[in-house]
């Protein structure tokens, strides 16, 4: 009998813990918390340090690494071909980003007026972002073709070339085509983010801005603009990120070709260390991504910090 | 300042027409309130005025000028939104310089003028402060504060007060009225509401449907309402309106649904037996023993006055009284109209007898 009592009271007890955790803001908040930090550590943080450990060992494909402390980066710091896919992809980013935001803007800008079949045109706006990527990429080999661009072709026979464009063949034209390339699959992200933040904007603003004597331009440059800044910080910043560690749109159209005019940092990683071998090389490559990735998102996070006007209550 | 000439004004959105022919007359320095129900055309109207919108058909002048193919820019007028529309990334000052800064005056005058404009309507300690960062009621004055920094021809209210709360509605009304009698701008104020209408303007028009119903000064209005909807969308709480007949025998008198007998002061021409609906204020009421049978049923009090809705004659009429009469649901009272004060319409077109 007492045995049995104190066992109940014991069951009354556990029962009344677990109740009393599960009515515990602390706990339960901690108890959500489980799943969305397992997968965090297991997806990002573990093969990021995996990552970074494997760029200090010299491991190669089938083999077990030795530590070498800072032996990649001292040797790819002697490594040409390194500092000029480090200038690549600089280069790929600065001018794809450029072009991107100035072609995006005016779409949006266009798209934002009253147009015949405005839906429609959004779709189409929208298309090269829905295409897959290596699809696309694939579709824009064949553009640039040496034998059988349609580029060429049509020039040709528009009398303003003599002879076919080596697009792919020559350090600059290669260059330039895939930055086209990332262009022409860029442009909708930041037309379309653009385009909904100009639609946030009150149409009894350009009212008011008209009424109080603005030209278009004026509108533009002291409404259109400063109200549009923070979408411009955190689109750009995006863009940016993306071009900066593209791969899929090198890889298929040259390769890095010609002669490493067009690698990236994440194609020559990628080169070195599945094509080659080499994991340990090619991890402490794209860990050198990361010191200009971070300057990217610290440049951003003080851009977008928010400016006075946007915050509220009273100082 | 100037005057604004309306003239037989229309507006067409695609195949709908929203103005069929509007023509108002607004003379320099008068403050003119546009009011009427949602839809009936009084705030497209304002908007063909500031430019914001085509004019279909007639004419719109300012001063001398036909303004229909003017800019907005350059009708020289400045408007009040109802959302205020201030610019959320300037200051107040720079908000209200921002006229004057892009006709590229001095930075001197520009602050001269803000400055000005800021002691009048009581902003100077707000300055240097972002919209976000006032209240609703700042918020107005800043608008306010920008119309007035452009010293325009013709001021435009659209709506300035419906996104305040009661108590400063009535604050800033008073306040707008004040600011028109020390700049004496002539003003177009379009609202809804219309005991903004009555208290503001010197001079009220009331649209309904695209058409202008009646216009004149606040207490015309009330006194001798041109037809029914004038009648029932002035004064608060509305007139009282009951169908029947005009009987004359030896004197007029209305007679009501289920029989209510009503007093008549005369009776309208060739008139017996005339479909007729007699109209009358709640605040014409008075209990007398010669009034007519009535039962009630809901006491309002609100301390300066007492509502009372009734079943006269089976229809709810309500009658308000500054006396404090003991009533409860249920009772009988004796009610009986000023008959001098009693207005009578035509049953079929609505129009004034």
């Amino acid at each position: 009998m007492a045995v049995m009592a104190e066992s109940a009271v014991a069951q009354v007890k556990r029962s009344s813990m677990w109740t009393r955790a599960f009515e515990s803001r602390n706990f339960l908040g901690a108890m959500f918390m489980v799943p969305a930090i397992a997968i965090l550590i297991l997806f990002l943080a573990y093969p990021l340090a995996l990552g970074l450990w494997l760029g200090m060992t010299d491991t190669k494909i089938g083999g077990v690494g030795r530590y070498i402390g800072f032996g990649n980066f001292v040797s790819l710091a002697k490594d040409s071909v390194f500092w000029l896919s480090v200038f690549n992809t600089i280069f790929y980013t600065f001018a794809a980003s450029i072009v991107k935001f100035a072609i995006g803007l005016y779409l949006a800008l266009l798209l934002n007026e009253r147009l015949p079949f405005k839906s429609m045109v959004r779709a189409i706006v929208l298309l090269p972002f829905v295409v897959p990527t290596v699809l696309s990429a694939i579709a824009f080999w064949w553009i640039y073709d040496s034998q059988f661009s349609i580029i060429s072709w049509v020039l040709l026979k528009a009398g303003l070339i003599t002879h076919y464009i080596d697009f792919l063949g020559d350090p600059w034209n290669a260059r330039w085509s895939v930055v086209a390339a990332n262009i022409w699959r860029g442009v909708p992200f930041v037309a379309i983010t653009l385009l909904a933040g100009l639609q946030t904007i009150s149409p009894s603003l350009y009212e008011a801005a008209n009424l109080d004597g603005a030209t278009n331009l004026q509108r533009f440059r002291h409404i259109t603009l400063p109200m549009l800044s923070p979408i411009i910080a955190v689109v750009m910043t995006f863009s940016v990120l993306m071009t900066f560690t593209d791969f899929q749109l090198i890889y298929t159209i040259t390769r890095g070709g010609p002669i490493n005019a067009t690698h990236l940092m994440a194609t020559l990683s990628f080169q070195r260390a599945i094509t080659g071998g080499n994991l340990g090389e090619g991890a402490a490559i794209s860990n050198a991504m990361i010191p200009f990735l971070v300057a990217a998102i610290l440049l951003s996070f003080f851009g977008l910090q928010r400016s006075r006007w946007q915050q509220g209550g009273r100082d | 300042m100037s005057s604004v000439q309306i003239r037989d004004v229309r507006k067409s959105f695609g195949n709908f027409e929203v103005l069929h022919g509007v023509s108002i007359p607004i003379e320099d320095g008068q403050f003119v309130v546009l009011v009427g129900p949602s839809g009936c055309g009084k705030s497209t109207l304002l908007r063909m005025l500031a430019g914001l919108e085509n004019i279909t058909s007639g004419t719109i002048s300012i001063g001398d000028r036909v303004v229909n193919n003017v800019q907005p820019k350059e009708r020289d007028i400045a408007m009040v939104f109802q959302n205020y529309a201030l610019y959320p990334h300037m200051t107040v000052g720079e908000n209200m310089g921002f006229s004057m800064k892009l006709r590229g005056e001095s930075t001197d005058e520009i602050n001269k003028r803000v400055k000005r404009a800021a002691e009048i309507l009581a902003l100077s300690p707000l300055l240097e402060r972002y919209p976000r960062q006032l209240s609703g009621g700042q918020r107005q004055r800043v608008a306010m504060g920008r119309a007035i920094v452009r010293d325009p021809q013709v001021f435009l209210f659209d709506e300035p007060l419906s996104n305040l709360d009661a108590k400063l509605r009535v604050a800033m009304r008073t306040e707008i009225k004040e600011l028109h009698q020390r700049l004496k701008t002539t003003t177009v104020y379009v609202t809804h509401d219309q005991i903004e209408a009555m208290t503001m303007a010197d001079k009220i028009v009331v649209m309904h449907d695209g058409v202008v119903e009646q216009m004149g000064t606040p207490l015309e209005l009330y006194d001798t309402p041109e037809n029914q909807f004038v009648a029932g969308f002035i004064g608060s709480p509305s007139m009282n309106f009951l169908k029947g007949h005009v009987r004359v025998n030896g004197v007029a008198t209305f007679e009501g649904p289920n029989g209510v007998k009503l007093p008549l002061k005369n009776a309208p021409a060739a008139s017996d037996g005339r479909p007729v609906v007699y109209g009358v204020r709640p605040e014409h009421f008075t209990i007398a023993d010669d009034g007519a049978d009535a039962e009630i049923v809901v006491v309002e009090p609100t301390g300066s006055e007492t509502q009372v809705f009734a079943k006269l004659g089976g229809e709810q009429v309500v009658a308000v009284f500054r006396e404090r009469h003991q009533f409860n649901p249920g009772d009988k009272v004796k009610l009986k109209p000023d008959p001098s004060l009693v207005h009578l319409f035509d049953d079929a077109t609505g129009k004034r007898l």
